[in-house]
């Protein structure tokens, strides 16, 4: 832009966000497209769990989740303790979240040792989170329950005074585990990730590069699994 | 001639407001808050029929909706971002809106197929 007193018009039109040369959003190119990925992937999980639905509405009787799931795997504990275990993962999950924020958040002071233990810490709580999910999918595989397979007596899983259901049941079985299956997928992706990160941390990757915005990237797709996670909950253990 | 040192004026401001560590475990107790009132209405009151499941299903939706939003707009940050982007993620979530009403509506249908 010229600096002489008289200014034309154009060259006020040339100084607006949206007028080229640099982005309108004032985000990085690539934090931008995590964005638009993240968005994409919102509408796969939105499918997947919408189709749960209609399945469940259409349904006549659906086993009931408080009577599905209501032992705690590793201890003794095989009935009556619904959404505890859970409950466990639920709060991982979220503990995960805030490490990952508070990394992110070392990474704008542009401390890297804080941002590296954040980083083990996010990568801990990631792991504990599928061997959770492990842990109750093999009870579910002990119990009957699979792909395709479901366990001779259903009658305990639905509550008292609706009609027990094989075909419901097998519904319920097979989204179950598609959808958690899903999100556990993208658990693992996003624990590869970060465990890729955190190398990058400590090789001083980004103290070259002069900037932390890989964190804050990767920090999103983490968050996302974490949002994902707050409607499997709800749409699974609680509904 | 003046929106350029008022968008940096603008971007020193955005920097500022981004998450102190302080505001990031308000936002966890908040989430911590939330999922409690869930496990108190799923594992208390509709057990023993304070409420029934018509009303406390509604109630999980509108809670978890809230947890979404803190988790969007505070860790992953979206609320401080400039309003261009945030309108570029929420607007589209329409779609998902709008599968919902399809599918809830088809099912319905399917019901009388059955």
């Amino acid at each position: 832009m010229s600096t002489t007193a008289v200014t034309s018009p154009i060259d006020e039109v040339k100084t607006t966000p949206w007028a080229g040369g640099r982005s309108p959003f004032s985000v990085e190119y690539g934090k931008m497209m995590m964005w638009f990925f993240l968005l994409s992937d919102a509408f796969t999980f939105s499918s997947l769990l919408i189709a749960y639905g209609a399945l469940r509405f259409s349904s006549t009787a659906w086993p009931a989740a408080d009577h599905i799931f209501q032992s705690v795997p590793l201890t003794s504990i095989e009935h009556g303790a619904p959404l505890v275990f859970v409950g466990l993962m639920t709060f991982i999950l979220i503990m995960s979240s805030v490490t990952m924020v508070l990394g992110v958040e070392a990474g704008h002071r542009g401390s890297r040792k804080e941002v590296a233990w954040w980083m083990i810490a996010t990568v801990i709580g990631g792991f504990m989170f599928l061997g959770c999910q492990a842990l109750e999918w093999s009870h579910l595989f002990h119990e009957g329950f699979g792909w395709g397979k479901i366990p001779h007596d259903i009658k305990e899983f639905f509550p008292e005074g609706t009609t027990e259901s094989a075909v419901y049941t097998q519904q319920f079985s097979n989204l179950f585990f598609t959808i958690t299956g899903f999100h556990g997928f993208h658990v693992f992706t996003g624990v590869i990730i970060n465990i890729i990160i955190l190398i990058n941390v400590l090789l001083g990757t980004y103290d070259r590069r002069g900037t932390y915005g890989m964190v804050e990237k990767v920090g999103l797709y983490w968050h996302f699994v974490d949002l994902v996670w707050v409607f499997v909950f709800t749409f699974f253990y609680l509904v | 001639m003046s929106s350029q040192p008022h968008t940096e004026v603008h971007e020193a401001h955005g920097e500022h407001e981004s998450m102190s560590r302080g505001k990031i475990w308000q936002v966890f107790f908040i989430l911590l808050g939330i999922t409690a009132i869930e496990f108190f209405i799923a594992l208390y009151m509709v057990p023993n029929h304070h409420i029934g499941i018509n009303i406390a299903n509604p109630i999980y939706i509108i809670l978890t909706l809230a947890k979404a939003f803190y988790i969007v707009a505070y860790f992953m940050h979206l609320k401080f971002e400039k309003v261009g982007l945030i309108y570029s993620i929420a607007v589209p979530v329409i779609f998902i809106v709008g599968l919902i009403l399809v599918l809830t509506n088809e099912s319905h249908h399917w019901v009388d197929l059955r």
